[in-house]
């Protein structure tokens, strides 16, 4: 435990046991149906809603001493509110951190999935700010609840058709439906759709924490997870159509810097992880000097 | 050259330090203690208190000095507190009629068992800002009188005598607990009552206010109005009796409201009912218009789909700390998704150009 003498006035990872079973009971239901939004009872946190404490009351109750932590936000390690999560659990929980996707046991996300594969073990926990897919359709959870229930989806279908007739192709680039094992419509949170193809046959655990609005949601290992579709329109993840400027990715989710004010501009990969360490393996991206590093 | 951007951690640090320096202000200046804003601010300690969910008049001073006075600040302060608590106990339901009264009064009846208590309140100052105070001299003490004696009857109950207002059925069932349970649509009246009495004042006005200009129109009467202090008691297993534990401040607004009745079933007047934590009496009155706008259903009324009938729509938007919270997490890094907005919108106007290209 840390010199912190806030640390020791509460319980390892900051919630007491009781709640910490309370979400776990949650966590189970979820994970037993896949996609399904299992109302819990989501407890103020210090942080405030909208800045993960869905993920954090999530992590913060599958917690291990023996875990090793990594938090991200857009991809990055380093981004403000990924740091502070991190410091929280490092100091409620005295658990260690990694910024090394592959040696992390459990990772808090917010809107991505790392680049690296996940392996068996660890645990993807995302935030999420609405996990009802259905909700930007119809604002009344009694109705929505019900809709999940009778497998109505139409309604979801229409929309992405509208978008079709609209614009000639579904205008959804992120927060992009998914219908899990066959069953339920599921927001996979606002991921680019990009990462969409990652959430299927995982052989990590995925969870899904919104805390104000009070659900978890889970995917077992190995789920079958598919973005909704058309056959004449079918699903396309999608990225900015260069190379990383760092490291020289072909494939990973791009981020667009601005540069300057005469419209230039580089795209660097927004898993800062999987940039970092491409380049430690001496992969070379458009603009990327060495001797700059102690600058930054 | 691209300097990736570091150093997060660094500047958390330094913007709370920056943050302690401004709440702390110009150091010339004598700092407030939490005393001080226990006791002059007790206003603000009582909204604090009521939309913490929280009675301790002492944490919720010392969460306006953090706050540096934002109340809602201060509220989520009470809040992330308090979710940490243990729940010893649960108490019994105070009983207003015993009530240690500093005002009470009717609207209904001009004088009435108990009287019309004015307590202090702001109703018959005139609204002229006070020079004395910005020159701190001593006040003058307000003159005493007799405490008033034994229980004080509430107007319901002599309304209820003749039958004229509807009965109050007592349900001795244990009332659903907000913060330890998700919210369950649809909510009984408890529920309902237990999220209007710790939602946003501001919002619950409007929604009040947009009662009495037509939107779901209820016709409430301030019946009563009484703030003071109940008794709290609790049930000592050990002992097997109850225990009074202490005693909390709060306000309770009662409201008779247009009938129900119908040819067979006589008319008689309804009930709105409010209470809240501390002297907040705006807040106690606005609840009950709110509560008694949420119960059409069951009084066989009308859905005119006013904000302040609809449930879901008056329960998912009253509390002020999940609001703040979602409505400020815009702030937050969102490079991702608007990247994946970017390249769609310029996916969607290279096909638009190559169509008007091709037609021209």
């Amino acid at each position: 435990m840390k010199d912190d003498s806030t640390a020791e006035a509460y319980n390892f990872a900051y919630l007491d046991e009781q709640t910490k079973r309370m979400i776990r009971r949650a966590i189970l239901k979820g994970l037993a149906v896949p996609g399904y939004q299992v109302p819990f009872a989501s407890r103020e946190m210090p942080m405030p809603y909208g800045w993960g404490t869905g993920g954090v009351q999530v992590t913060a109750a599958c917690l291990v001493p023996e875990d090793r932590l990594k938090v991200i936000d857009q991809g990055a390690d380093d981004t403000t509110n990924a740091v502070s999560i991190r410091k929280f659990f490092s100091r409620t929980a005295g658990v260690a951190t990694t910024e090394r996707t592959q040696d992390a046991t459990l990772i808090q996300t917010r809107h991505r999935i790392p680049e690296t594969p996940l392996h068996v073990g660890q645990i993807l926990v995302y935030q999420v700010p609405i996990p009802e897919p259905l909700r930007f359709l119809e604002p009344r959870e009694t109705e929505t609840r019900k809709m999940h229930e009778l497998e109505e989806y139409g309604l979801m279908h229409v929309k992405l058709y509208e978008d079709i007739a609209r614009h000639g192709q579904i205008a959804t680039s992120y927060d992009y439906p998914v219908m899990v094992e066959g069953r339920y419509v599921m927001d996979p949170s606002p991921i680019p759709k990009f990462d969409n193809p990652k959430l299927s046959g995982s052989p990590a655990i995925q969870l899904f924490g919104a805390g104000r609005e009070q659900r978890i949601y889970a995917l077992p290992p190995f789920t079958k997870v598919v973005s909704l579709d058309f056959d004449d329109h079918p699903f396309q993840p999608s990225k900015a159509a260069h190379d990383c400027d760092l490291c020289g990715a072909a494939r990973s989710y791009l981020d667009e810097v601005i540069t300057d004010d005469q419209g230039g501009r580089m795209f660097v990969c927004s898993d800062t992880d999987f940039c970092a360490g491409r380049r430690e393996m001496g992969h070379k991206g458009r603009l990327w000097a060495p001797e700059t590093e102690g600058a930054a | 050259m691209y300097v990736a951007v570091k150093g997060g951690e660094r500047a958390i640090d330094n913007a709370h330090a920056w943050l302690a320096e401004e709440r702390r202000g110009d150091t010339s200046v004598p700092e407030l203690s939490v005393p001080q804003i226990r006791e002059q601010m007790k206003l603000a300690v009582n909204r604090v208190m009521a939309e913490g969910s929280l009675y301790d008049p002492d944490l919720a001073a010392l969460a306006i000095k953090q706050a540096r006075g934002d109340l809602i600040e201060a509220v989520f302060l009470i809040r992330a507190y308090r979710t940490t608590l243990p729940r010893l106990a649960s108490s019994h339901p105070v009983d207003t009629g015993t009530m240690e009264v500093d005002r009470r009064i009717s609207a209904t009846f001009k004088d009435l068992p108990g009287g019309q208590v004015l307590g202090p309140t702001f109703d018959y100052t005139h609204r002229l800002l006070d020079f004395k105070l910005a020159a701190e001299g001593a006040m003058p003490r307000a003159g005493t009188g007799a405490a008033t004696p034994g229980t004080m009857p509430h107007v319901m109950d002599i309304l209820n005598r003749d039958g004229l207002i509807e009965d109050a059925m007592p349900d001795n069932a244990p009332p659903p607990d907000l913060t330890r349970e998700p919210m369950e649509l649809p909510a009984s009246r408890p529920l309902r009552l237990q999220a209007i009495t710790r939602g946003d004042e501001g919002f619950i006005l409007s929604l009040a206010y947009s009662t009495q200009r037509g939107y779901g129109r209820t016709h409430a009467f301030v019946g009563e109005l009484r703030i003071g202090r109940v008794a709290v008691e609790v049930d000592i297993p050990e002992l097997g009796f109850a225990v009074e534990i202490g005693e909390v401040e709060v306000t309770e607004c009662e409201t008779v409201n247009q009938f129900v009745g119908s040819k067979t079933k006589p008319a008689q007047f309804t009930r709105g009912y409010g209470l809240v934590f501390g002297q907040s009496e705006r807040k106690a009155i606005a609840m009950s218009l709110v509560d008694r706008a949420l119960r059409w259903k069951e009084l066989g009324e009308d859905f005119t789909a006013a904000p302040a009938q609809d449930e879901e729509f008056v329960l998912m938007h009253a509390d002020n700390v999940q609001a703040t919270g979602f409505l400020e997490h815009i702030k937050l890094p969102h490079y991702v998704d608007f990247q994946a907005e970017l390249e769609l919108l310029r996916k969607l106007r290279a096909k638009a150009h190559a169509l008007k290209e091709g037609a021209e």
